[in-house]
């Protein structure tokens, strides 16, 4: 294949930014062969960096938002509201983004067959959600708190409880998935993925903060966390 | 305001439960024409099969327009590591420099044991020529690893995070 001449890319060596996890962080084991290895190439940005898909109202169903309204029954455990804006780096709200949400039950299991954790699983909990932001780049949910749970990383490794969230930006290359923790965990010390970010006020952006404000009184605590997105911020369609 | 990005966190190994709950592995219907079955399958440092992992795509139309609400696609991936999904090939879309891509789509990786996702593009292997012009793939040494193979009934495309013949991954 005879290419034209062009000018060597520029590479990024990866783990230059503390405030990001590494591909490689050896105490969380699966990263060891899973990590690439070369220098990353950077992209220059074209539409196909500047571009995402983007989802209608019509898409979402009406309880998605509401983990605890999805079966016959209420689940077991603490209920809790979880609110918080989508925001791009500029932190202007990104609107209409698709957040998708899973988590483990409130005894720490998953609904799901690979998870062989022997705490009981919950009839009237799923553990998987989904809403799109408003205007303001806002979204809630509604859920019961997630417990603590086994693996297998290390002896008596546990995970701190945590919500898993996806979100579409923008732009495809500004998705985002990540782990909200909750405040004061006793197990943040001894969590791979959770210090596999080595700026710890990086890590602080991971932890969710009480919200008196949004509890709702003889009902549920809340929790607010704002999400940020990275990436290129140019917009090429204003939507 | 300026604000600091939120860190990634890996999908873990039970992400099926949120991201897979609906299919929604196709950008077009199968019998729609021009539709090309795409398969591949992610492999570790050792070579062997990651199944718990997930593709998704970003692709522009057949007229190389990125329309919002076209163009997107997710698989997961089976017990042999291996993904599929069914698209179409998109026209060339501009390039940073005045001129065009070749036909690409934006490839995003997310398994257990990748706290960040790998960002890679798939490019096709019945555009030679303009493969050849494409200014991502003329920057790199050795771009074989970009380019699906033609099988029987559409492309394979094979991503290695690891290793040898590991795959070129991209930063923005």
């Amino acid at each position: 294949m005879s290419r034209r001449t062009a000018q060597k890319p520029r590479t990024l060596v990866d783990g230059g930014d503390p405030a990001q996890p590494a591909y490689l962080h050896p105490d969380y084991v699966s990263t060891r062969l899973r990590a690439p290895q070369r220098p990353l190439i950077v992209l220059p940005h074209t539409e196909s960096e500047l571009t995402g898909p983007a989802y209608g109202h019509e898409s979402i169903g009406e309880l998605d938002h509401d983990l605890t309204r999805q079966h016959a029954g209420e689940p077991l455990g603490e209920r809790i509201i979880v609110t918080g804006r989508v925001l791009d780096s500029a932190g202007r709200p990104v609107r209409s983004a698709l957040i998708e949400l899973w988590q483990a039950n409130a005894a720490g299991r998953y609904h799901h067959d690979v998870d062989r954790h022997p705490a009981p699983l919950d009839p009237n909990f799923t553990g998987a959600g989904r809403c799109l932001t408003d205007d303001e780049g806002r979204y809630r949910f509604v859920s019961v708190k997630p417990g603590a749970y086994p693996w297998r990383n290390h002896p008596n490794a546990w995970r701190p409880a945590h919500i898993h969230l996806s979100i579409f930006g923008r732009a495809f290359t500004n998705r985002l998935v990540t782990q909200m923790y909750f405040p004061g965990d006793p197990l943040f010390a001894f969590d791979p993925i959770f210090q596999s970010v080595r700026d710890p006020k990086a890590r602080e952006r991971l932890i969710c903060s009480f919200d008196l404000e949004t509890t709702e009184p003889e009902w549920a605590l809340a929790y607010s966390f704002d999400l940020v997105l990275g990436g290129p911020n140019e917009t090429p369609l204003e939507r | 305001m300026a604000a600091e990005p939120t860190p990634s966190q890996t999908v873990g190994p039970y992400f099926s439960l949120g991201l897979l709950l609906r299919d929604a592995d196709q950008v077009v219907a199968p019998d729609a024409p021009g539709a090309i079955r795409l398969t591949g399958s992610i492999r570790d440092g050792d070579g062997e099969p990651v199944p718990d992992a997930m593709v998704e795509v970003w692709q522009a139309d057949e007229e190389g327009q990125y329309r919002p609400e076209f163009g997107w696609a997710r698989s997961g991936c089976d017990g042999d590591g291996r993904y599929s999904l069914v698209l179409v090939k998109p026209g060339r879309v501009a390039d940073a420099v005045g001129g065009l891509q070749a036909p690409h789509l934006t490839m995003l990786v997310f398994a257990r044991g990748l706290l960040r996702p790998v960002l890679t593009r798939m490019y096709f292997p019945d555009e030679a020529d303009a493969n050849a012009e494409d200014h991502v793939l003329a920057s790199l040494e050795d771009a074989s690893s970009l380019v699906a193979r033609p099988t029987g009934d559409g492309l394979e495309f094979d991503i290695h995070l690891q290793g040898e013949g590991e795959t070129v991954f991209f930063a923005v």
